[in-house]
């Protein structure tokens, strides 16, 4: 027998562990995308249960259902318009009280609503004791336990949400939040005429829209607007009734109908809540009070994030090492199995090439954001707000800036869509302009390959030091906006601070998993298709004539060597001598590899935006290098190892690209310079592709051409300073 | 009465109004920051700005310039 596909929708206050419950419902099974129209994610999943196809629709946490946040306007709408069979509310047992503002809400929208009391092991340790049957009979609407981090109560849910789903709802027997008399009053007169209006709404939409109304609401007042000369009338009662309640209370109604509805709850409460003695072993205060410390809170603070990045790259070095062994393997087995040619240098030096040197940053990423899953999940995410929203606050930010700012190290992409969660437009915009200055995973190949190179025994300080310049960049260019092309005022902090919890490794790893795939889709796409055409720019034109042009420079060469060899007198000089014709090859392979690439569409590109370049100390090879970062900033590595150790000849691709570079005449401070460069020059294509998501074309050009010019001063004034101190 | 902005660690106010007609006002509300409610300043950030509150059984944060606009009645001093 097969049921229809049961929608549900899960609602709730941030923190309120729904994110968990929402990994129980669906395990592994959740596809991940974006809500129409506006970058909040947007997480489904399907569950079978007793023959019932489910499909859970996670909406974005939030407090109320006001139209305030682009959150609290994407919950609604999938709600108002979606319809779904039933709207399960995820509520904090412990913190029931505000926990159920939003629940209210809820029933007065007339759906099919079950409460979630989660947490419920957290409330009981706490000496909250809650009459689950007495608040279901209260409120009209079932009630579940559930404690999420050990998926108890997952059963009695799906039990829960297959009765409610087929049972026809008892529309009379619904409770509603009544106003009081006063309130109540407006109430019907503002119904009245929305039945006038619009007859056929039913009584509980009816009553929803003129408590929003009544409220002021600017989606409900868009929509009545929406009826024509009707709609008028309907606003034109709504204004008197407010007029009417103001001058009552000298209050806003949309205060009255708050507290009304506060103190609707409190009386629920004060039925169903028993409170045993207070227990007040609160080890989250304790532990707040390490780590929010006056004297520790910033030192504990600093370790985490340094920490985090140890583990990312201390402990990501050895799988890193793996796939690099598994990926030359892999090489070597194409090479030898496909006829020399145009394919196989296609195979081998623009897709495995460029994949490669890709796909080896994969465990970096994963522990990185295996770590900022591990910060959000154990609610230390809201104290780093906390402790940073003085310090973002002076730059013209949010403590909650923070955040996305502190993703940005592993991915501007997701960082950016991360800003979401700031209520102003402004904070927003500013937020995505600096965060392509937070030195995202991608350009650490970069800085690895470059700092590795020539500041070995210390490229650790010296990649630090380029996150550090990234921070100040990103604080200068903050203050500067605010101050300029984005003064006003910043929207309330008013941010919660949830209780620390352990994390589930599942929600964890799911989190991580996430991410990750993010990086293998857009390394599969996007830097696929740059690498190959990287790849054809610096093949074609064809100039087989090259080699015919040196082929008496080599004979030369292998002569004089032949006569050399043949004239040693021990076993020793002979192997000497070989060594140094290997040299003469080597560095002749080199000649060639640069002149064939100078005659190729990149290497005219490159040519054509050296004299822009030279000021900096970088020829059109980086520029080609640079060019190519255009499409993935780690694409620049990729590009330097076809530009530096060339692209034929087995001995060339043999060598390793830091023993290419170490023979070019790059100085300390060209090198530092380059990697300053890396850092701030324009974002990569999916970050400018996100921002113009975002915020708009607009704002996108002038990111670019920010980031170019800002890119080119910075550069410049380490150049020329670093020779300085030479 | 006197804003929730002057009160130190450990102190107790019950709120009495927010000063405010903006968006801030609307956020608090949602929060459950109502007239009559007992609210305790659990601690003011290293910086001190924003400060740490607990009300209704839950903890919150509000950046002292913030705290300014609502006013509270002292209900006990730390202790």
């Amino acid at each position: 027998m097969a049921f229809p596909t049961i929608t549900i929708a899960l609602a709730g206050n941030p923190n309120s562990g729904k994110t968990t419950i929402f990994n129980n419902l669906t395990g592994a099974r959740q596809k991940v995308g974006n809500w129409p129209g506006v970058t909040v994610e947007k997480k489904e999943g399907m569950v079978t249960f007793k023959g019932h196809q489910i499909k859970v629709v996670d909406l974005p946490g939030t407090y109320s259902l006001t139209a305030y946040s682009v959150e609290e306007r994407v919950a609604r709408d999938f709600i108002l318009n979606n319809h779904p069979d039933v709207v399960v509310d995820i509520l904090d047992a412990s913190n029931l009280e505000r926990n159920l503002y939003l629940a209210t809400q809820l029933i007065e929208m007339g759906v099919n609503l079950i409460l979630v009391l989660n947490m419920a092991d957290v409330a009981r340790s706490r000496g909250i004791d809650i009459d689950g049957q007495l608040l279901s009979q209260l409120l009209g609407v079932p009630v579940v336990f559930t404690v999420g981090k050990l998926n108890e109560g997952t059963q009695d849910l799906l039990e829960k949400v297959i009765e409610v789903a087929h049972q026809k709802k008892d529309k009379e027997k619904t409770i509603y939040v009544t106003y009081g008399k006063e309130i109540e009053e407006e109430l019907g007169k503002i119904s009245e005429e929305i039945v006038k209006a619009k007859p056929k709404l039913g009584s509980h939409y009816t009553r929803w829209l003129s408590v929003k109304l009544l409220e002021n609401d600017p989606l409900a007042v868009r929509e009545v607007k929406s009826w024509g000369k009707s709609g008028r009338e309907v606003l034109d009662v709504t204004q008197k009734s407010r007029e009417h309640l103001e001058e009552i209370y000298h209050e806003d109604p949309e205060i009255l109908i708050t507290e009304q509805r506060y103190g609707f709850i409190q009386g629920a409460c004060r039925e169903v809540i028993k409170t045993s003695t207070q227990k007040k072993i609160d080890i989250s205060q304790k532990i707040d009070l390490v780590l929010t410390n006056r004297l520790f809170g910033f030192p504990i603070f600093i370790f985490f994030i340094w920490a985090m990045f140890q583990l990312t790259f201390t402990l990501g070095e050895y799988p890193m090492n793996w796939i690099d062994s598994l990926m030359s393997m892999i090489q070597t087995v194409v090479s030898n199995l496909l006829p020399a040619g145009l394919l196989k240098d296609l195979i081998v030096n623009g897709i495995l090439a460029g994949v490669g040197s890709v796909i080896i940053f994969l465990p970096n990423i994963l522990i990185l954001f295996f770590c900022i899953a591990l910060l959000e999940d154990t609610g230390y995410m809201a104290r780093a707000a906390f402790l940073m929203d003085r310090i973002m606050h002076w730059i013209g930010l949010h403590g909650k800036s923070f955040i996305p700012m502190l993703i940005g190290f592993g991915c501007n992409v997701p960082a950016i869509m991360a800003t979401r969660t700031l209520e102003s437009e402004r904070d927003r915009i500013l937020t995505i302009l600096i965060n392509p200055l937070m030195s995202c995973s991608a350009r650490l190949p970069v800085y690895v390959l470059i700092a590795g190179t020539f500041f070995a025994g210390k490229a650790g300080s010296v990649i630090f030091s380029i996150y550090l310049l990234g921070i100040v960049l990103a604080i200068l260019t903050a203050q500067l906006f605010s101050k300029t092309i984005l003064k006003g005022m910043s929207m309330p902090f008013v941010m919660e601070l949830p209780p620390y919890r352990v994390p589930t490794l599942k929600s964890l790893m799911i989190h991580m998993w996430d991410r990750g795939v993010v990086f293998l889709k857009k390394m599969g796409g996007v830097i696929l298709i740059g690498s190959v055409i990287i790849w054809a720019l610096g093949t074609f034109p064809k100039n087989p004539d090259i080699n015919k042009k040196y082929s008496q420079a080599r004979k030369q060469i292998e002569a004089q060597y032949t006569e050399k060899i043949a004239g040693a007198k021990t076993p020793e000089e002979q192997a000497k001598i070989k060594a140094e014709l290997e040299q003469a090859l080597q560095v002749l392979n080199i000649k060639i590899n640069q002149e064939r690439m100078s005659k190729t569409y990149l290497g005219r590109i490159g040519k054509v935006v050296e004299p822009v370049l030279k000021p900096l100390g970088f020829d059109w090879r980086i520029g080609i290098a640079l060019l190519s970062g255009f499409v993935a900033k780690e694409v620049v590595v990729s590009t330097m190892g076809v530009i530096y150790s060339g692209g034929e000849g087995e001995k060339a691709a043999e060598k390793s690209l830091q023993k290419a570079l170490k023979a070019e005449q790059f100085n300390p401070a060209k090198a530092y310079a380059f990697m300053a460069f890396v850092l701030i020059y324009t974002p990569c294509l999916a970050t400018v592709a996100a921002i113009r998501r975002e915020i708009g074309t607009k704002w996108m050009i002038f990111n670019v051409v920010y980031s170019l010019t800002l890119a080119w001063v910075i550069s410049w004034a380490i150049y020329h300073g670093g020779k300085l101190l030479a | 009465m006197k804003p929730l902005s002057t009160l130190k660690e450990g102190d107790r106010g019950i709120i009495v109004a927010i000063n405010n007609n903006g968006t801030l006002r609307r956020r608090l509300l949602e929060m459950g920051f109502l007239k009559g409610t007992e609210i305790y300043v659990e601690k003011y950030a290293p910086l001190q700005d924003p400060m740490e509150l607990i009300l209704k059984g839950y903890h919150v944060s509000l950046r002292v310039e913030e705290a300014k606009q609502v006013l509270v009645e002292l209900v006990s001093e730390e202790t």
